[in-house]
């Protein structure tokens, strides 16, 4: 179990002052470190890696003390037996693959350091790749001498800052497969940051989710990702639609509320929340759970339909990122056939339909 | 052509320049990861003899050196003879005066590493003797040939600093610099010739191996 209770204020010249305020316990296994990009992610690894000092609090790892700012007890990073995989993983460029693996090994017997090596070469798959140096290497083979670097050490937690970044999802997913395994092996801490949903959904385990230097979630990825309560989480789940309206009424007996968008004058009907009638809320809607129609659609469950026009079309991959405008612009996600079957093209009167539970509360 | 003031000046240029080798990369692994907010005024104190005419280097460490200076009376406790005018005092001056050549390009190859490679070895259980000695080391290879290059050279054209220290005495502290000027004031332009030209041509071939290092022309590690 990884404690750590912390602040640590950051004072940059360019960027306004940023304050980290954590208390948390980190269990053996993964727990996801999600949230937008300078929410404090790897600010917290930093601090528990010892790269960084905190202002104050307590780090332990399984009863050891890393800091203690009471104390005034603060372990060097080299001590800590850690594993840290750094967003640039950070291979010496010098260095082989093999002989990368090896470095955090000094200390150990020259048979026992090949066994090791061996071993964890295998778990990765890159024993072909021993002699390579960094720069002969692929994305995802320098993300695996990384992570076999990192492990072959025996760490005591895995600090991982975004470590798969810029492979395609197979790849990311062949990866996730061999940390998995290793881990089931060697149950220590796992501490992955990302801000990818797919990875988030990958790994399916606990997640913290920070917001401006603080906790503002942990749960299941479900829970946290496909409700979130934090604009800002909304926004790095994956919320494409986050609209400023004002609650007019409470349906209790229904469980719902009406609420009318600011900047129009359409009416949404959305979980009932905790504001009251006349205050502001934000809600939030993914693109892809809305759907378009081209005619009125008549006798259907879905509680709130929006007459628009189509303002724009971008396709990007599979997807067609369709920009609606009803007195407030969405952004709707479509696939290309349906694109081509409804004929959708800008000038185009669509009508949007948005069930009740997609419309998410957020603050 | 006088060989012994050639040789002379190559042995000068050879033991100054594997001498501040060793001094300076402990001096510039600090500068360059140093915290410390007062650290500009060891880069002032490093950066002194490049603004310094060098017949003010000269004077001070002649009075240092001389029988009644600090360091004269410390080298005849220890050697039982004086400092000035021999080859060791030219030594000594001369590390002071080519101090900036071998500090300033350690520093700057120093501080250009990725800080997270430094990281990364420290969090795999390196102390910082091991990853000076397997990261930092092999990383600024090139500013460690420039140190050494540029020390070589700019010793080996002293003229200022050894007149006032080494004074003019052939095969001990006449070098090659000195010996140009000496045969120019008695009116040998052949000999002064011969030597000047030999200088310009290491001189050139010297900076041609900094500029080509600091392009990578022959860097190993990077992909070009």
């Amino acid at each position: 179990m990884l404690r750590v209770q912390i602040s640590k204020e950051l004072r940059a010249a360019d960027s306004p002052a940023f304050s980290l305020q954590v208390s948390e316990e980190f269990p053996l296994g993964f727990t996801v470190l999600f949230g937008p990009s300078g929410a404090g992610k790897s600010t917290l690894l930093d601090c528990i890696a010892g790269l960084l000092v905190p202002d104050q609090g307590r780090i332990s790892l399984d009863g050891e003390v890393f800091f203690d700012a009471g104390r005034k007890v603060s372990l060097p990073t080299s001590k800590r037996n850690l594993a840290y995989v750094f967003q640039s993983l950070a291979l010496f460029p010098h260095l082989s693959a093999e002989e990368n693996v090896g470095y955090g090994l000094a200390s150990v017997g020259a048979t026992e350091r090949s066994e090791r090596i061996a071993r964890i070469l295998g778990a990765f798959h890159i024993e072909g790749l021993r002699k390579r140096k960094p720069r002969e290497l692929s994305g995802g083979e320098k993300q695996r001498v990384a992570l076999a670097r990192s492990l072959v050490t025996q760490p005591r937690a895995l600090l991982l800052d975004e470590p798969l970044t810029g492979l395609d999802s197979g790849l990311r997913q062949a990866i996730l497969q061999d940390l998995r395994e290793w881990n089931t092996a060697n149950r220590i801490p796992i501490l992955y940051v990302t801000h990818n949903r797919e990875e988030v959904d990958a790994i399916g385990e606990r997640v913290v989710a920070l917001v401006d230097g603080r906790v503002r979630e942990t749960g299941l990825p479900r829970s946290v990702l496909d409700a979130p309560r934090a604009a800002a989480l909304a926004q790095a789940a994956g919320f494409e639609n986050l609209l400023w309206a004002r609650v007019v009424e409470h349906r209790e007996s229904d469980g719902v509320m009406h609420v009318e968008l600011d900047g129009s004058k359409c009416a949404l009907e959305i979980p009932l929340g905790s504001a009251q009638p006349g205050e502001a809320v934000q809600v939030a809607v993914r693109a892809g759970d809305i759907l378009l129609a081209t005619e009125a659609p008549r006798a259907l469950s879905a509680r709130n339909v929006l007459p628009g026009i189509v303002e724009s079309l971008e396709t990007r991959g599979a997807l067609v990122v369709v920009e609606v405008v009803a007195g407030v612009r969405f952004t709707v996600h479509v696939t290309p056939g349906a694109a081509r079957s409804l004929q959708l093209a800008p000038g185009r009167t669509v009508w949007l339909v948005l069930k009740t539970h997609s419309c998410h509360v957020v603050t | 052509m006088s060989f012994d003031a050639i040789l002379l000046s190559l042995r000068l240029a050879g033991i100054v320049s594997v001498v501040l080798l060793a001094i300076a990369l402990p001096l510039a692994y600090w500068l360059a990861f140093t915290k410390w907010r007062g650290k500009f005024l060891f880069e002032s104190v490093v950066a002194l003899p490049l603004v310094l005419p060098p017949t003010v280097i000269g004077f001070y460490a002649l009075i240092a050196m001389g029988p009644h200076g600090p360091l004269g009376k410390l080298w005849q406790s220890l050697f039982g003879r004086g400092l000035a005018f021999t080859f060791p005092g030219l030594v000594l001056a001369s590390l002071l005066y080519s101090f900036p050549f071998a500090v300033q390009p350690l520093v700057a190859s120093f501080e250009s590493l990725d800080r997270r490679l430094l990281d990364a070895s420290s969090i795999l259980g390196a102390g910082r003797l091991r990853a000076f000695v397997r990261v930092i080391v092999p990383l600024s290879w090139s500013g460690l040939l420039t140190s050494v290059v540029l020390t070589f050279a700019h010793t080996l054209g002293e003229f200022g600093v050894v007149l006032m220290v080494g004074g003019n005495l052939p095969g001990v502290t006449r070098t090659a610099s000195i010996d140009i000027y000496d045969r120019v004031q008695s009116l040998d332009y052949t000999g002064a010739h011969r030597m000047a030209l030999l200088l310009l041509v290491i001189a050139f071939v010297v900076l041609s191996i900094v500029y080509a290092l600091n392009r990578r022309v022959w860097s190993p590690w990077t992909a070009r």
